[in-house]
C-alpha cells in the first residue's frame, strides 16, 4: 500500500471515475435525502384532510397541478429506487451477492425495476384518475 | 495482530467492538428494522394514494374511517420519518465534522421529525374518532 500503513486506501474522488455501482450508491443516498424533505408533502396532505374539505381541497388542488405532479414523479421515482436499492441494501445485509457479476447484474436489475414500477404506476394512477 | 494488516480498525477498535459511534449495532439495527416495515407499508401506501387520486375530502374520510387503514397510515408516518430521521442523522455525521453544527443539525432533525410524525398521527386520529 502506498501510504505504508497496510490499510486500504480510498480513491482520488477528484480523479476517479465513479463506476455505476458507486453512482448508484451515492444516489440511494441522495433519494433517501429527498424523500425525507417529500415527506412535508405527506403531512401537509394528512394535515389538510384533519382540519376540513376546504384545506383539503387545497392541497388535492397543489398535488393535481403541474408542478405538484412534476413533483410527484420524481417523488415516486425516488421512492422505487430507494425501496429497490434498499432490498438490494438488505440483500447485502445478509452477506449475499457481493462478487462483481452479482454487483453488475443487480445494477440494472434496480434500474430497470425503478422504471418499470414508475411508469407502472403513473400508467396506473392517470387512468384511475 | 497479524489479520489486522487488510482491516480498517484497529486492534483497539475491534477489542471495544462498539464501532465510532459507540453504541454497537443498535442504530444501525434499527435502520435496517424500520427498512424492513417500510417494504409492505410503503407498498400499502402507493396503492392507498393511487385509489384515492382526486378524491373529494368525504372520500378520503371514509377511507381513514376503517380502522386497518387508519392504522396502516399511522404506522406508514411513524416508521417512515423514524427511517428518515435515522437515515439524515448518518448523513450529517458523515458531512458536517464541526462538533456543534453537527449536533445542532442531528437534534434540529429528530426534533423535527417526530413532531411531524406526532402531527400525522394526530391528523389520522382526528379523522378517525370523527372530532
Amino acid at each position: 500500500m502506498a501510504n505504508g500503513s497496510g490499510r486500504p486506501l480510498s480513491p482520488h474522488l477528484q480523479v476517479y471515475k465513479l463506476p455505476l455501482t458507486a453512482v448508484m450508491s451515492i444516489t440511494h443516498r441522495i433519494t433517501g435525502v429527498g424523500l425525507a424533505v417529500g415527506t412535508l408533502l405527506l403531512v401537509w396532505w394528512l394535515v389538510a384532510a384533519a382540519a376540513g374539505p376546504q384545506a383539503f381541497a387545497r392541497a388535492q388542488g397543489f398535488i393535481g397541478s403541474f408542478f405538484g405532479l412534476l413533483l410527484m414523479f420524481g417523488w415516486s421515482a425516488a421512492l422505487y429506487y430507494h425501496l429497490c436499492n434498499g432490498i438490494r441494501h438488505l440483500v447485502w445485509d445478509a452477506g449475499k451477492s457481493f462478487e462483481l457479476t452479482d454487483a453488475d447484474r443487480n445494477n440494472k436489475v434496480v434500474l430497470v425495476a425503478t422504471a418499470v414500477l414508475t411508469v407502472l404506476t403513473w400508467i396506473v394512477g392517470l387512468a384511475v384518475w | 495482530m497479524a489479520s489486522n494488516s487488510k482491516t480498517l480498525r484497529s486492534p483497539l477498535q475491534v477489542a471495544r467492538g462498539l464501532g465510532s459511534a459507540k453504541h454497537g449495532t443498535e442504530h444501525w439495527w434499527s435502520q435496517r428494522l424500520t427498512a424492513i416495515a417500510l417494504v409492505p407499508l410503503t407498498v400499502w401506501f402507493v396503492f392507498g394514494v393511487i385509489g384515492h387520486l382526486g378524491a373529494d375530502h368525504a372520500g378520503f374520510v371514509a377511507w381513514m374511517k376503517s380502522p386497518f387503514s387508519a392504522v396502516m397510515m399511522i404506522l406508514t408516518a411513524v416508521v417512515t420519518f423514524h427511517h428518515a430521521q435515522s437515515g439524515l442523522q448518518v448523513v450529517i455525521e458523515d458531512y458536517v465534522h464541526a462538533e456543534w453544527q453537527k449536533m445542532a443539525l442531528i437534534i434540529g432533525v429528530k426534533f423535527l421529525s417526530f413532531a411531524l410524525a406526532a402531527a400525522c398521527v394526530l391528523a389520522v386520529v382526528k379523522i378517525f374518532i370523527g372530532a
